[in-house]
């Protein structure tokens, strides 16, 4: 289990100005300026979920996590994981999590992986068995093969990013903290690590929280969504719940047989979007039955989705309020 | 503690490794190593006509070849290494293994000795057949005392620059003080002189100061003739030194990492 009760991570943050003058003053007198990175976050995780955290650049997401991880000292607040108070890094504790960062490597850079991976077993006390196992495993659902005698600075971001995983998995967490795990990888890559990831929650009951600028890793791994913004908790549960608050329609999208009029579509729904005979429309849930009929009916489309908000619409919706209250508080 | 014993095989074999792929960067760093040989050229020269001070041109061979074999055996990059790891927020995945890492980059570096031995030993063999021999001790014990006092000077070398390298924590730019550092460490560690060439009042200073016990005692070892007693004080000091600056480092370690902002990614 994972708890964080009010937790809150400031920073204090040289500022200065740009030009000459002001690089001269800092010199004597430097002006410092507290930053809330994290600003008061409770929330419970339970052993075996899937959970995404989701905010915009510099929201806390990130500083959530390393505390979590042990890295950072909270500034107050509790944080519990594995039974462990994280920053103390004992080590009965780094031996049950793993952070995997997206933008920081742990593979040494000049030798092969199978080195690191050595290392990580001698490091992590594996039983010899237990490391074959595992890496036998972990090499076939990721297929590491033919990466695992290369030197790590001739592997592709995607090939390193497959053997940074398995790195961070060899001991087997129970509790894994992925952040950015899939940026900068192409669309299969992406699914893969998706898949990987979760088949080993289900294989070892593994806890995951995930952040990600890809909405997609988020909605295909993570039932339940925690939104972070400027710090702090704006949202706990899971997603088709904040679908819901936040934007009930649905999006209805077609393709026209032949053109009609703006006039006619707004009968069924809200115009959202026209390109040519291709329309996304706005529509009510309990309105779909009619305006299916409606398009199947007299208007004869071609195709026809019914789907929820996009996930990005509705967070760029939720960080904009958020931003309103916080204006309208200052 | 017993995790970390039974790691220590794999770390050196790991540090072996990364020792071989690096090993132009190696070398060059072995041959910068050079201020021994400019100083030895120099006072040579001094003393070619008449022994300067009481120290024939003999001497300043042999103490000067004994430098540079203690100091390439000794020397250490721990700080930057460290330094740079806290400033990018590399040291974040260290941070995520169950190792201390003073014991991690201990490993690495002990794991590089070996092949800075490769260097160090021809020019000890050649000091032994050059005019330097007959400046060297003979007495047994002194001769027993070389290697542990070799490690010790490494220990006390280690630690401190590992304490210099945590200090990243608290300053981003702390290597500006290691020049400050090395600026001492070359006066007063027998780097650039021996240490009774030094002036009186610094001669004193550098007797007990750290940095006599990183480089000069070694040195001392092999190019002079203790009094049992002076031997045991000197060993003594050097012991204390270890200890200290173990502390040190390790003190420094555990305040400044509560301030770590694993910074990036």
């Amino acid at each position: 289990m994972l708890r964080a009760v009010d937790l809150t991570k400031h920073f204090r943050v040289h500022k200065r100005p740009p030009g000459f003058a002001a690089t001269m003053r800092s010199l004597v007198h430097r002006k410092y300026e507290v930053v809330k990175a994290v600003d008061g976050v409770s929330f419970t995780i339970e052993r075996g979920e899937r959970v995404g955290f989701l905010g915009p650049n510099g929201a806390g997401k990130t500083t959530t996590l390393k505390v979590l991880a042990g890295l950072l000292h909270p500034t107050s607040g509790e944080t519990e994981v594995e039974g462990h108070v994280p920053f103390r890094r004992h080590a009965d504790f780094l031996q049950k999590i793993t952070l995997v960062m997206g933008q920081k490597s742990q593979l040494i850079w000049d030798l092969p992986p199978s080195e690191t991976y050595a290392m990580n077993r001698a490091i992590f006390d594996v039983p010899a068995a237990q490391f074959r196992d595992t890496l036998d495993e972990l090499t076939e659902l990721l297929d590491l093969a033919p990466l695992l005698d290369k030197p790590t600075r001739q592997l592709s971001l995607g090939e390193r990013m497959k053997c940074e995983l398995a790195a961070a998995l060899l001991h087997r967490p129970r509790t894994l903290f992925l952040d950015e795990p899939t940026i900068g990888l192409d669309v299969a890559m992406q699914l893969a690590i998706r898949d990987f990831v979760r088949s080993y929650n289900q294989r070892h009951e593994a806890t995951v929280i995930l952040t990600s600028h890809y909405m997609d890793d988020v909605v295909a791994l993570c039932p339940r969504i925690i939104v972070i913004d400027s710090g702090k908790l704006i949202h706990d549960g899971d997603l088709r719940g904040l679908i819901k608050t936040m934007d009930p329609d649905k999006r209805v999208s077609f393709t026209l047989t032949e053109t009609i009029t703006d006039d006619a579509l707004a009968k069924v729904g809200t115009l959202l979007k026209r390109d040519g005979l291709r329309i996304t429309l706005r529509v009510p849930e309990r309105e779909i039955p009619a305006a299916v009929g409606h398009l199947l009916g007299p208007l004869h489309v071609a195709d026809l989705a019914i789907e929820d908000p996009p996930l990005e619409e509705i967070l760029r919706v939720m960080f904009g309020r958020a931003k309103d209250i916080r204006e309208a508080a200052t | 503690m017993n995790r970390t014993v039974r790691a220590i095989p794999t770390l050196l074999r790991v540090g072996v490794a990364e020792t071989i792929a690096y090993r132009a960067e190696f070398l060059i760093w072995i041959l910068t190593t050079t201020l021994p040989l400019v100083m030895l050229g120099l006072w040579t020269s001094v003393a070619e006509e008449a022994p300067f001070r009481g120290y024939r041109s003999a001497d300043f061979v042999a103490y000067y070849l004994a430098t540079l074999i203690v100091r390439n055996l000794t020397g250490s990059w721990v700080a930057w290494q460290i330094s740079e790891e806290i400033r990018t927020g590399a040291m974040s995945m260290r941070l995520l293994r169950p190792l201390h890492p003073f014991v991690a980059f201990a490993a690495s570096h002990v794991a590089a000795i070996p092949f800075r031995g490769l260097v160090a030993i021809p020019i000890a063999l050649g000091l032994l057949v050059s005019s330097g021999a007959s400046s060297l001790t003979t007495e047994p014990l002194q001769l027993a005392l070389i290697v542990p006092s070799l490690i010790l000077a490494w220990l006390i070398t280690f630690s401190i620059l590992f304490a210099f390298g945590a200090l990243a924590f608290f300053i981003t730019k702390s290597m500006a003080l290691l020049n400050l550092y090395f600026g001492l460490f070359t006066l007063l560690s027998g780097y650039l002189l021996p240490l009774p060439l030094l002036p009186g009042w610094i001669a004193q200073i550098a007797e007990w100061s750290p940095f006599r016990f990183m480089l000069s005692v070694p040195v001392e070892l092999m190019t002079r003739t203790f009094e049992p007693a002076d031997l045991a004080i000197v060993m003594l000091g050097q012991l204390g030194w270890t200890i200290s600056s173990l502390v040190l480092a390790l003190w420094v370690w555990r305040l400044g990492v509560r301030r770590f902002e694993a910074v990036g990614g």
